[in-house]
């Protein structure tokens, strides 16, 4: 399979308060290397502050001082992002490579219809003028399954319930046709019922539009559903990858083993 | 079984427990009723970690609070070692609450940011009048030491703390007053799973050594069916199922209760999914429990 997405060696560090300490320095990100094929699903798993959500924020250069991307290279459709000029990444970002959040209510713009919310992409990327737009976003939000779309394309964020809105960010998402997706803790805040019907959403979207999607997570569960191959991350490294049922079955890595046996009622 | 469940003893009744929330609609329309705890009846044995499980907004931890009357209820009973705490006066209740304690779901907001944690662990002793100033010290380095932080942290401020870390305080401050019983209001959710791994084997230790009883609440059914002797599963406001955890996830027999079962992930790839959609039609929502076996109850 084509290579789609290849992070080499990427290096996030944050620069502590105090000028001149070294030790005030965190390397968030310490080398890490990972490879997603067209198509493909990579989990990448691991629990608070190992790394993950800055490694998303890398790739898409979306990281705020004082984080910086200290190495490494994130070569995506052949070109490095770390070496586009500003203007060049901007029509990567949600054409290429779109962002799904954990917390679809905060991501979210709590005083524009969720309508134009899916439009505004399609318009800021040149891919049609409002009125088209709308009416792709009416269509997006079939897609994702929202009932009465047409309506509720004039509601307002705080009008949906939790699983709703996180539907309306995976359509903003899809709305450009990205061939990945990035998705951070995207059913974390749902409810277990709710996770379920978004994670089969996501499955059958990805099918339909042959997506690749860097899931990030820390509920192995939702790893076991969705991932094709796993990458686990401790403190800033990758300590272990390959296949799921691989990692799942017979982890090397005491961490792995670690995180797996904190999962109640795992073996 | 048969002997424990004779020796068996109710710590904590509650019957017909029912809290509705009105919210005006403005000011000609009559306002809407929510109705967040609608007739739930239970019992939590002495000793035991009971389960109260169920989604956002199925009305399980405003039952928590209604039990500590941090919320007062519309009606109902809630026995407490026999007595019925809901005619309990103010002053009466703040006595009881020396016996019935909670810890909050998120140890960010749950503990006081200009205060230190010794402080934190100190007040409950403080609020209630009990011994000096060096007993209560010598109190709070031994609970300290109960839930595993170091007696050298105890003039340091919440904000220093991870948040397993901080649960422990919160935990250390439920236990100040030595309670029988303990309402863990989703304690765990808000942690790492490692962390939750540590936090639970922490108040299954407590449990054995202090005698404790556990109103448990919480959304994750994995983690239910691992540490709870007996569950009630809530949705909108009822229990629609409740009794002995290992009956229950054998046969679990309620339309929500199975498709909640049905949508935990499960921990390998090649199990086939058979997800169950809830049909809210399928059921009466006002079934009243019926027994189904020796200690399984469901509402359909």
């Amino acid at each position: 399979m084509d290579t789609l997405l290849d992070v080499q060696d990427l290096t996030v560090v944050f620069a502590g308060h105090r000028s001149g300490a070294a030790s005030a320095t965190v390397t968030a990100v310490d080398g890490v290397s990972f490879r997603i094929a067209a198509g493909e699903t990579l989990g990448l798993v691991g629990e608070s502050g190992s790394g993950k959500s800055v490694t998303a924020l890398a790739i898409l250069r979306l990281l705020q001082p004082p984080g910086r991307v200290a190495g490494g290279r994130v070569v995506f459709e052949g070109r490095d992002l770390l070496a586009l000029p500003e203007h060049d990444m901007r029509a990567v970002r949600g054409a290429r490579i779109s962002l799904i959040f954990q917390e679809p209510m905060t991501a979210l713009n709590p005083v524009m219809r969720v309508g134009d919310q899916i439009a505004e992409g399609l318009v800021c990327h040149g891919m049609a003028g409002w009125a088209e737009a709308r009416s792709r976003a009416v269509e997006l939000l079939e897609a994702v399954k929202i009932p009465d779309a047409g309506r509720r394309a004039r509601d307002y964020p705080h009008q949906l319930s939790g699983g709703m809105r996180q539907r309306v960010m995976i359509a903003i998402a899809l709305a450009c046709r990205p061939p990945l997706i990035i998705a951070d803790e995207p059913t974390t805040a749902l409810d277990v019922t709710i996770q379920a019907q978004v994670l089969d959403l996501l499955r059958e979207l990805r099918a339909a539009f042959n997506l690749s999607l860097l899931l990030i997570t820390h509920d192995f569960g939702v790893i076991a559903e969705m991932a094709d191959r796993v990458a686990v991350m401790y403190r800033g490294r990758l300590v272990e990858e390959g296949p799921v049922r691989q990692i799942l079955r017979d982890p090397q890595h005491d961490y792995t083993r670690t995180l797996l046996a904190a999962v109640p009622g795992a073996r | 079984m048969s002997l424990d469940s004779a020796r068996n003893r109710a710590l904590l009744e509650v019957r017909d427990l029912v809290k509705h929330f009105t919210r005006s609609q403005g000011l000609f329309s009559k306002p809407s009723v929510v109705k967040a705890v609608d007739g739930v009846s239970f019992t939590v044995n002495e000793g035991e970690m009971f389960g109260l499980v169920g989604e956002s907004g199925s009305g399980k931890s405003t039952t928590g609070r209604c039990i500590l009357r941090l919320i007062e209820p519309t009606s109902g009973q809630v026995a407490f070692r026999g007595e019925n705490v809901l005619g309990f006066s103010r002053e009466r209740m703040r006595r009881a609450r020396r016996d019935m304690q909670i810890v909050f779901q998120d140890p960010y907001s749950s503990l006081n940011p200009r205060m230190r944690v010794g402080e934190i662990v100190e007040e409950p002793l403080v609020i209630h009048g009990l011994g000096s100033k060096a007993e209560r010290l010598a109190r709070v380095a031994e609970l300290f030491d109960l839930v595993g932080l170091e007696a050298s942290h105890l003039l340091r401020y919440p904000h220093e703390f991870s948040g397993g870390q901080r649960q422990r305080i919160g935990i250390a401050r439920a236990l100040a007053l030595n309670p029988a019983l303990i309402i863990a209001d989703e304690a765990v959710s808000a942690l790492d799973v490692s962390i939750q791994a540590q936090v639970v084997k922490l108040l299954l230790d407590l449990q054995a050594r202090l005698k404790l009883t556990y109103l448990f609440i919480a959304h994750d059914l994995r983690l239910v069916e691992h540490i709870c002797s007996r569950v009630a599963v809530m949705y909108l406001g009822k229990i629609v199922e409740t009794g002995d955890t290992k009956a229950i996830f054998a046969n679990p027999t309620h339309p929500y209760t199975r498709a909640l079962l049905s949508a935990i992930p499960v921990l390998d790839p090649d199990t086939p999914r058979h997800r169950i959609e809830l049909d809210p039609s399928s059921f009466d929502r006002q079934a009243p429990l019926r027994q189904l076996s020796p200690d399984h109850w469901v509402a359909v």
